[in-house]
């Protein structure tokens, strides 16, 4: 009954009309520098109603009010598989994240594997991840698709639980691709071009259809419509690709077929900037601290900072992990970037407005900004330092957490 | 050492550049340089934090640590000013798996006749690796897939060209090293010989270490009464007896709050000196730990999970520990957590309610403890070995930077080096499991 009490009070206080304070605000917008002394208000609907320094903006009666050293856009994993891949580990349990049955499976939902309540969804809202881009896996040719969702999100009711039901496709290249068939490399670009042209081909049929009444619409066939999707860019193909080769195929596949190319992981990219840049594709790079082993021997830390330097659109990623740990955090992998040369309010931009745009998802969320999303999180510290503790939590205007993990 | 020598003797004729590498070492040894690090931030750990501090050593020894007004600079001594920079011990890392290690092979589930120095690779990048970490020692040991799975090896990370050149010497002249074991589901599998449960899991270790005792009494006999005839030695119950005798710690990989108690009762029946490693639920258990006196060697973690039994990790056992008189370090059970991130362990404990003192000890000097080498390194005194990390600044900030790692006087890792710091850093290169381009051979 006690506990009941509390939850109600605290359910009372804490939808919108919600004051945020903060000696140093990263709204994250322009120049990306911090105001100093700055505010936040969060009205009834969720959304931001006004954010500025605290001389211009004036708190009004009824509003409660939270002050934080830090405060910044809550922050979104731009790569996850958080919400499939659970916290046991436990194969037909909590591992939802890569269906091994066929190399290629672009079909397979985010939506319907979901589960919000994995321990791990709500470890990553307590330090400040506000919106997951998740989904299936590295691991097979076409492992299945992803989704954005907010971390406050218990159950996929409805695709309208998410910001996007279906965000990119998740396809993989190099040495975790490869199994009994694809055995090599040349065989996955084989059967994934071969894949894509089948797409073609019913795409072909559906235009012939449409503008001849004559010829009959191909049958619906779940995984060509998603391939059709790729090609006709309404979903974004997110390649896995690490080793510079991988890389290249890549880039090859994008301009033989011409779909939107999100690059992911890119260890070894640092060897192909002028390419990447010129193919304008963005990169969500692996873990900073990501193992140094298989395709990933020759990664760097430094490669967030020399994609910066390159000027080529970059976000950080959890990723997927096989063991432990078993989610990482993606501030803590910006922080580690920022350790080896990144500046830190653009470590800041990889893990909120930049995964925002790559998402296509910037008017929305990824900065503090009058009339979005009203997701923030709040820190004792420079957000990056290991030391800094997350104070509070808020999403659409609610304080989710207040655990000072 | 010898063997190196005779080596390099048989080969010179054909190649002349091993000849010049020995000769180069042993003038290196006979030249007994003084240096002195000045105006340094220096934490001593055995006592409080100094500013401008003076670290002085002669050879491979410190001669002396404190204020610049404190320490006599001798004429001799060549003084490397290091305004700006913060200088601790050279860390060290109780459970690693750098050098391409391996323990046991899976005929059986306990294995102490198995040394991992056997099987140490010193070229594997992983090493150099660790010395850019700051990692100046570390005991590299064998996985958890076994009950016991094998001697570790306690090594320095000096420079040396095989793996006799990074080993510690007792008293007594063997080796420094313990013996890994594991409990919970690890070291549980499908088939035999293997034990498919936890009660299975002790008994089969208890059994095991009664047959050491009842060796030891046979072999205790048979020098009182036949002195003069060989013993037939059997060289898995020899490391068995070595434990029994407490001349050799157990490292114990355990993870859940019943898994730690059965390996305090392991201890308790057989008397034997044991690290617990790992520990994910020690907080659940956090007073039997201190009760029974045990130190333990923690992992930290991104998150929870992965496994079963690592589901209730906490963040917070390093202060849970330390606030009640365990002795605790931190470990990179590399490749777990990449050994150059291991400051980033402290940070957390700190986060975690740990202090700043207490968890900079568990890098360091707590450490040293379970290895029993404090007489020898992981503080910075008057009399130890010269093994030190120079840091670009505060310990526990996510920005700061190894920039130098030295062993017993010598510099074995700096950033400033190109090589060094592809090894640092990462980048084309430096995964592979062979020297590093540019090094010596292509001089």
């Amino acid at each position: 009954m006690f506990k009941i009490i509390l939850t109600l009070a605290f359910a009372a206080v804490a939808h919108g009309q919600l004051a945020v304070k903060a000696d140093l605000l990263f709204t994250m917008t322009g120049d990306l520098k911090p105001i100093k002394n700055g505010i936040v208000l969060c009205g009834e609907n969720g959304k931001i109603r006004a954010v500025g320094p605290a001389s211009k903006i004036k708190i009004p009666a009824g509003y409660q009010t939270l002050t934080a050293k830090v405060v910044m856009p809550g922050i979104i994993d731009a790569h996850s598989t958080v919400g499939l891949s659970g916290i046991l580990n436990s194969p037909k349990h909590d591992q939802e994240q890569l269906e091994k049955s066929s190399p290629m499976q672009p079909e397979l939902r985010a939506v319907d594997a979901y589960n919000g309540r994995d321990p791990l969804v709500k470890w990553l809202r307590d330090l400040g991840v506000t919106t997951v881009h998740t989904g299936h896996a590295p691991g097979t040719l076409m492992s299945g698709q992803l989704m954005v969702v907010k971390t406050n999100v218990p159950s996929i009711t409805s695709v309208k639980d998410t910001l996007v039901p279906t965000s990119a496709v998740a396809s993989t290249l190099g040495s975790k691709a490869l199994s009994k068939s694809p055995g090599t490399r040349s065989k996955a670009i084989a059967m994934l071009r071969a894949e894509l042209m089948k797409g073609q081909s019913h795409r072909l049929k559906m235009e012939e259809a449409k503008a001849d009444k004559e010829k009959d619409a191909p049958a619906p066939n779940l995984r060509l419509d998603v391939l059709v999707d790729i090609l006709n860019k309404k979903t974004p193909l997110l390649i896995n690709a690490q080793r510079h080769q991988d890389i290249a195929a890549a880039l090859r596949l994008q301009e033989e077929f011409g779909f939107d190319l999100i690059l992911d992981g890119a260890a070894e990219a640092y060897l192909l900037l002028e390419e990447i840049k010129a193919a304008g594709v963005p990169v969500i790079v692996h873990p900073t601290m990501g193992r140094p082993y298989g395709d990933l021997e020759n990664m760097t830390f430094t490669l967030a900072a020399k994609l910066h330097k390159a000027n080529i659109p970059f976000a950080f990623q959890s990723g997927y992990e096989t063991y432990v740990p078993k989610t990482r955090v993606v501030h803590f992998e910006a922080a580690m970037a920022a350790a080896y040369g990144l500046p830190q309010e653009v470590a800041l931009a990889a893990c909120t407005i930049q995964p925002a745009e790559i998402l296509g998802l910037d008017k929305k969320i990824g900065s503090l900004e009058k009339g979005k999303h009203a997701d923030l999180a709040l820190f004792d510290g420079d957000p990056l330092e290991t030391t800094t503790h997350t104070t509070h939590v808020i999403i659409d205007g609610e304080v989710v957490s207040s655990s000072a993990k | 050492m010898r063997s190196r020598k005779l080596i390099a003797i048989a080969m010179a004729p054909f190649l002349l550049l091993p000849f010049f590498f020995s000769s180069a070492q042993e003038s290196r040894k006979s030249e007994v340089k003084v240096l002195a690090y000045t105006n340094a931030t220096i934490y001593p750990v055995s006592s409080p934090k100094i500013e401008k501090g003076t670290l002085l050593i002669k050879g491979d020894t410190i001669l002396a640590v404190g204020t610049s007004e404190g320490v006599k600079i001798p004429a001799e001594a060549k003084v490397i000013d290091a305004t700006g920079k913060t200088i601790i011990p050279g860390l060290i890392c109780t459970h690693s798996h750098i050098g391409s290690v391996a323990g046991a092979d899976s005929s059986s589930p306990i294995q102490p006749e198995v040394r991992v120095f056997d099987s140490i690779d010193v070229r594997n990048t992983s090493i150099n690796k660790a010395r850019a970490g700051g990692i100046t020692t570390a005991n590299l040991m064998s996985g958890s897939g076994h009950l016991l799975s094998g001697q570790t090896i306690y090594l320095k990370l000096r420079k040396g060209n095989i793996v006799d050149d990074l080993t510690i010497k007792l008293a007594d002249g063997s080796l420094a090293y313990g013996v890994k074991m594991a409990n919970g589901t690890n070291s549980i599998r499908d088939s035999g010989p293997f034990p498919g449960t936890r009660g299975k899991s002790a008994a089969l270790v208890r059994q095991k270490f009664m047959d050491a005792q009842a060796y030891l009494k046979k072999r205790k006999k048979h020098q009182e009464e036949k002195p003069e005839e060989a013993f037939e030695r059997d060289l898995a119950l020899e490391t068995l007896a070595d434990i029994l005798e407490g001349k050799r710690t157990v490292h114990h990989h355990t993870h859940r709050h019943d898994d730690i108690l059965t390996v305090l009762r392991l201890k308790e029946e057989f008397g034997f000196k044991v690290v617990l490693h790992h520990v994910s639920e020690a907080w659940k258990v956090a007073d039997e730990i201190a009760e029974a006196d045990v130190p333990c060697s923690i992992i930290f973690l991104d998150s929870p999970g992965g496994k079963l039994e690592a589901r209730d990790f906490e963040w917070k056992n390093g202060a849970e520990l330390s606030k009640r008189g365990v002795v605790t370090a931190f470990h990179t059970d590399d490749p777990i957590n990449d050994s150059r991130w291991f400051l980033r362990n402290a940070a957390v404990g700190v986060r975690a309610g740990m202090s700043r003192q207490k968890a900079l000890e568990g890098l360091t000097l707590a450490g040293a403890k379970m290895l029993d080498l404090d007489d020898s390194i992981g503080s910075l005194d008057q009399g130890k070995q010269a093994d030190f990390v120079m840091l670009s600044g505060d310990p526990f900030s996510i920005y700061t930077r190894v920039l130098e790692t030295h062993i017993e006087g010598e510099k074995v890792f700096d950033l400033a080096n190109p090589t060094d710091r592809l090894f640092a850093e990462g980048g084309y290169g430096a995964g592979h499991n062979r020297e590093a381009s540019g090094c010596c051979f292509y001089r």
